[in-house]
């Protein structure tokens, strides 16, 4: 069969540089460095233990190999582990930050202005290494929820920091969460009080700005008994030649009959049409369904990164927790994405659904990766799992590594799994009715995600449709 | 408005249509028939631009145009239409969706306003009705899960909306029982009009008793190789293929 026609290629819109007088620390990493950011964002002496400790397992810990993804080894010594923009320490009001700053979001279309943002999503803008705004924050503290950048909650709560810091991911989980809890810069912290159902999205936006500095964020989310809350995480970054390190770690706490929703649409610059550049998302997220009948629930759209190591997972301990893990993955031009999940049920009659939809174009490599688990005492577990790759053109790839352990013999785990091909004939179809190759393949492909753009809040499931379209320009050949 | 002169056409090195002539006023429905092999398909293939088929020689012009220049989603926008002789799938994109992406291209080509979700809905449900379609149909994934008669059927009533100059039917009645034949042909009796032509591609006489062509044309190895009014369709029923076959493999050794 004829291959289908090469389609130009758009630009990455985001790319752009914003032009800021930033403070960024010399490169390379030491205990100094870790002591150094502690006493920048003045924090107490039993969290730069935290971070010491994590440092020194760092040291001893390897960084993994098993995935599936071809990279030059890092040097974590070559890169920068703070830079904020200068300007006066934050200010609860809009009108002393930078206005530059303000004119970035505005272009990545998120007014942080209170009068002209987003009428139903609240707002934490990450600007590289800190937190330079929050929106909705007066609102949502009189319903009694915190809404802040990590570094504030730190200052005016650390009591639930110190609680629920690392009692997901612990700080010696794996070689990047060791790092990140290491030198963590800033992040989101939500806590939703006792039965409040929060009222509007909570949403991070991350960017990353200076070159040659790695990003280590930490959210922390919080639902306390029978509280509801939904958050949405967004990124870009600008087109550089040289590759940059996102090392993230996201903790969710789900409390008894308390539901967090979290979705992400990930949009990191790729790299080129060559591969030159682009980030590693090397980023460790974990819920833990602590209460019975809570639920976590995460939806990803992952678009950008050159490459994406990333397996959000669900740890279900209540008794009847439920566990869900959407996802949209698409590798394009030189990408490599190793993503999926891990469901481990430990409570009785605990169910976990997993969608996983991976698109592969270009010479992009695909792999899903998941584990499910099931314990000894978790009684009348209930996992299904779907797993669908989508090929565009001949030269990509899609691997399928499922991991399934199950101790109980109560437990039903299902797993499906297909592979398809944009053909050919389906493009011819859609031409002859006079619908371009171009919005043929976005048809085509956003049919083939529609299980999980449903699961994503209105606006944000119009922003993946669009996204997918850029990401997949060129794609053909 | 559609001129077809000595179209030599080939799919993987193969030459299929050896010098193939046609010309169809507005009006007009002609009936393709001939054996397997025939090249019958090729022609509906190639008149719609499909990429494996590859024109070596000849010409095709419609409206005065060269319509082998023309993109296949441009001579779509330019009202030609094929009905496919084996509709394809597109999981997850309801047929109303896919639908209004094609009726809003043509629009927008012809310098029209595009129709927004409410309106194009209605136009269905309208559509549907006339055609007697299940409007069921509409919300469902294109073609996914549909019998070979609801295929076929759902290939009309695309038809119905999105209103060609030209329709080309590829052997829409294969595979359908004679209660599906019926609905299918009903259909297409009804969008017959002056400014409508039909090139009804067939293997058998049966459908041209439903849908009553003003021409019928042999096809045998890649040519014409005779050509009449809707009594020549009865006489294949009758005496079968070999009797207009000969004269052309004569034609072939030259």
């Amino acid at each position: 069969m004829e291959p289908v026609e090469e389609l130009a290629t758009k630009e990455y819109k985001w790319g752009f540089v914003t032009d800021i007088e930033s403070e960024t620390i010399a490169k390379g990493l030491n205990e100094d460095v870790v002591r150094l950011i502690s006493s920048k964002k003045n924090e107490p002496t039993w969290l730069l233990d935290w971070r010491l400790n994590a440092f020194r397992q760092w040291q001893k810990l390897k960084e993994p190999k098993w995935p599936n993804v071809t990279y030059p080894p890092i040097d974590y010594q070559a890169c920068s582990y703070y830079s904020a923009p200068k300007q006066n320490v934050k200010k609860g009001s809009m009108d002393e930050i930078d206005p530059e700053l303000v004119k970035t979001y505005e272009k990545l279309g998120i007014p942080l202005d209170e009068q002209k943002r987003l009428s139903n999503v609240a707002v934490d803008a990450v600007f590289d290494s800190v937190s330079v705004a929050t929106t909705a924050k007066d609102y949502l503290e009189k319903l009694g929820i915190i809404f802040c950048s990590f570094s504030e909650a730190v200052q005016k709560h650390p009591d639930l920091i110190r609680k629920y810091l690392g009692s997901v991911v612990p700080s010696n989980d794996n070689f990047f969460a060791s790092l990140n809890s290491a030198v963590f810069s800033d992040g989101s912290f939500c806590w939703i009080p006792k039965g409040v159902k929060c009222p509007m999205e909570l949403s991070t936006y991350f960017r990353i700005n200076a070159a040659d500095t790695g990003q280590f964020e930490r959210t922390l989310i919080v639902a306390e008994e029978g509280a509801i809350v939904s958050y949405l995480e967004g990124c870009t970054a600008p087109k550089r030649d040289t590759n940059q390190l996102h090392a993230a770690v996201v903790e969710l706490v789900a409390q008894k009959d308390a539901n967090i929703k979290y979705s992400t649409v990930q949009n990191w610059y790729p790299g080129d049409k060559e591969g030159k550049g682009g980030i590693y998302n090397f980023v460790t997220k974990r819920g833990r369904c602590a209460g019975a009948n809570s639920k976590i629930s995460w939806t990803q759209v992952e678009t950008g990164s050159a490459i994406t190591w990333k397996y959000p997972s669900v740890i279900l301990q209540g008794d009847n927790s439920v566990g869900e893990f959407y996802s949209v993955a698409v590798v394009n031009n030189r990408q490599q994405a190793d993503t999926g999940t891990k469901m481990i049920h430990v409570g009785k009659n605990t169910r976990s659904t997993i969608v996983s939809k991976g698109i592969s174009a270009g010479k992009g490599q695909n792999t899903y990766r998941g584990q499910v688990k099931v314990v000894k005492k978790a009684t009348g577990a209930r996992n299904y799992t779907q797993c669908d790759s989508l090929l565009i053109g001949d030269r990509c790839g899609a691997h399928t590594f499922p991991y399934i352990e199950v101790q109980n013999s109560s437990a039903r785990v299902e797993h499906e799994a297909s592979t398809s091909k944009i053909s050919e004939d389906q493009i011819f179809y859609c031409k002859q009715r006079g619908v371009s190759t171009e919005n043929a393949i976005n048809m085509i492909v956003n049919g083939f995600c529609k299980e999980v753009f449903r699961e994503l809040p209105m606006e944000f499931a119009v922003e993946a449709q669009k996204l997918l379209g850029v990401s997949l320009d060129g794609s053909v050949g | 408005m559609l001129e077809i002169k000595e179209l030599h056409a080939s799919v993987a090195k193969k030459e299929i249509l050896k010098g193939l002539s046609l010309s169809v006023k507005a009006g007009e429905v002609h009936a393709i028939m001939g054996p397997n092999g025939s090249g019958k398909s090729t022609l509906a293939q190639v008149l719609a631009g499909h990429p494996s088929y590859t024109v070596t020689g000849g010409t095709v012009s419609y409206f005065g145009k060269d319509l082998l220049e023309m993109s296949p989603e441009d001579r779509a926008k330019e009202g030609i239409f094929l009905a496919f002789q084996y509709p394809v799938e597109i999981p997850g994109v309801s047929n109303s969706y896919f639908l209004r992406a094609g009726y809003n291209e043509i629009r927008k080509h012809r310098g029209e306003p595009e129709l927004d979700v409410m309106d194009f809905n209605k136009l269905l449900k309208e559509r549907s009705k006339v055609l007697h379609i299940d409007d069921s149909l509409l919300n469902r994934p294109v073609n996914e899960g549909f019998s070979g008669g609801e295929k076929k059927r759902n290939e009309i009533f695309q038809l119905a909306v999105l209103e060609p100059r030209l329709a080309i039917l590829d052997e829409t009645d294969s595979g359908l029982d004679i209660d599906a034949l019926r609905t299918v042909s009903d259909g297409v009796n009804k969008l017959r009009s002056k400014d409508r032509a039909f090139i009804v591609v067939t293997h058998y006489q049966r459908l041209l008793n439903y849908i009553v062509p003003d021409f019928v044309h042999v096809l045998s190895a890649g040519k014409i190789v005779k050509s009449g009014g809707k009594e020549l369709a009865l006489e294949l029923e009758k005496r079968g293929y070999d009797w207009v076959k000969e004269p052309v493999a004569a034609g072939a050794a030259l």
